[in-house]
């Protein structure tokens, strides 16, 4: 929505790396948005230096000219993507999911939806306990599972069926046993314990809210400036 | 007082029936086990005498249940969930998987009531503390020993205050520590007065807990009555269910015609 290099990068240098100072994981934030960044980078870059039209052309391979406008454009889709990857990656190493699920519920979440959530969360910890437990049986019984990469994938293969289908016998157990604790019931549930709102996080919230009503607003009126 | 009259149970998809006219009545505070081989009807006699068979499960029932004087047809699963509870062999299955904490996991029953908040903590609290759970209550469910899961799945029920409990093999999945655990945690349930339904293959467990023992063979009730009597019962054995060890020891007693009070003597001479 905002283009140009000044708006992202004042996002990043503005917004999100000041709180992840705050909150103590700034180094980490920029590895992962890094990470998270860098596979859909590299083809932004090649995509965009090689096939966008422009006049000044800086190098050519083959039927490809790099021009200027490219690496500009590139750029300009680069500190965008890493604005989305910081704001994204900010969000998920301080907040804790349970948490926000929770709250979410508390603020008219469905229960069922909560649930859902919450439980998928947990399954994927679950699942791979399952899967050691499960290869270890094999490997009890000659699976190899070890050596090349072409003997690990023909190892995994007889592991499959035994974690689906082992997890989907559960289900009607697990199913059952939250019945008995009346997961059923129609309505909203009790919950125990709320998070703690801070005016301050209302006010930034607030302000959020404000200044993204805004952006769209002004965009779709052709009102937004334009920055460099 | 539980009580299913002239029950017959047939699963979903299934053509013969699981369980035949089956008369069976819990009175409240009476702890009653249930016993049987493999495949005897055991576990769907506990889903139907929660009521989860047929309304979560589906199925196809006749005769009724009825739940301290209200027919249970009539119940839906989390109305049942309020006069009678059911707990698997499976700790694993027992958790909700969205609790952070074992304090959460057990007060999941009654914020799912919708109840208010002290009352939660209040039904929580009291099934922690008669289970003797509190050095448990901020550890992560996932993260507990089989025993240790099973009496939170267990503590779980309690914080509903059902009328009734049924447990279907509550120890199957368990080492002798954790059946150990869980022994000593029906005991306290059966002096708090509420009704114990216990589906179990270790008899010595059930013997000394129980004052009823209702024995279970091909879907019928075969043996029904005081614990002692059904359990030196020789029909017992004949259906597949091996007696505790102090039945199986009067009885090797009785055939070698040795007074069990002359044996004891002589037992307590010689360690003298």
């Amino acid at each position: 929505m905002i283009g140009g290099y000044l708006g992202p990068l004042a996002i990043i240098g503005l917004g999100i790396l000041p709180a992840a100072f705050i909150a103590g994981v700034a180094g980490r934030l920029v590895r992962i948005s890094l990470l998270l960044t860098l596979p859909i980078a590299i083809s932004v870059v090649l995509v965009s230096v090689f096939t966008r039209a422009g006049t000044h052309v800086l190098f050519s391979i083959g039927p490809f000219d790099a021009t200027a406008e490219g690496v500009d454009f590139a750029g300009q889709t680069l500190v965008r993507l890493f604005a989305i990857s910081t704001s994204i990656g900010l969000f998920g190493l301080t907040t804790e999911p349970r948490s926000f699920v929770l709250d979410l519920e508390r603020r008219g979440l469905s229960p069922r939806f909560a649930f859902v959530a919450l439980a998928t969360l947990e399954a994927v910890p679950a699942m791979v306990e399952r899967a050691a437990v499960i290869a270890s049986a094999q490997r009890a019984r000659g699976l190899d599972t070890e050596g090349s990469v072409r003997a690990r994938l023909r190892g995994v293969l007889p592991l499959v069926g035994p974690v689906i289908l082992s997890s989907l016998t559960e289900v009607e157990e697990r199913s059952l046993a939250l019945e008995v604790r009346a997961f059923g019931r129609p309505g909203r549930r009790q919950l125990l314990w709320r998070i703690p709102d801070s005016r301050a996080q209302l006010v930034v919230r607030a302000a959020l809210l404000l200044a993204l009503v805004g952006a769209i607003v002004s965009r779709v009126t052709g009102t937004f400036p334009s920055l460099p | 007082m539980l009580e299913l009259r002239g029950v017959s149970y047939r699963y979903a998809g299934y053509a013969a029936e699981v369980l035949h006219d089956i008369d069976l009545r819990l009175d409240d505070g009476e702890i009653v086990g249930l016993v049987g081989p493999n495949e005897a009807g055991k576990s769907t006699l506990c889903l139907v005498a929660s009521g989860l068979a047929p309304a979560s499960i589906g199925g196809s029932l006749s005769g009724s249940l009825t739940l301290d004087g209200v027919p249970g047809a009539g119940l839906a699963t989390y109305q049942l969930a309020e006069r009678v509870v059911v707990g698997f062999q499976n700790p694993n299955t027992q958790r909700s998987g969205i609790a952070a904490t074992v304090f959460e996991e057990i007060a999941l029953g009654p914020m799912n009531l919708g109840l208010p908040v002290a009352e939660t903590v209040d039904r929580t609290r009291e099934a922690i503390s008669r289970l003797k759970l509190d050095h448990l209550v901020l550890r992560d469910p996932q993260r507990l020993s089989g025993g240790q899961a099973q009496l939170v799945g267990i503590a779980s029920l309690l914080a509903m205050r059902p009328r009734h409990i049924i447990l279907d093999e509550p120890t199957a999945q368990l080492d002798p520590a954790g059946t150990r655990l869980v022994g000593e945690a029906l005991r306290v349930l059966a002096g708090a007065g509420t009704s114990l339904l216990i589906a179990e293959h270790k008899t010595d467990l059930l013997d000394g807990l129980c004052t009823r023992i209702i024995a279970i063979d091909g879907g019928r009730i075969v043996l029904d009555g005081p614990t002692a009597d059904v359990f030196d019962d020789s029909r017992l054995t004949a259906i597949g269910v091996e007696p505790p060890a102090r039945a199986r020891l009067g009885r090797l007693l009785a055939q070698h015609r040795i007074d069990a009070a002359v044996l004891a003597g002589a037992v307590a001479d010689s360690a003298r």
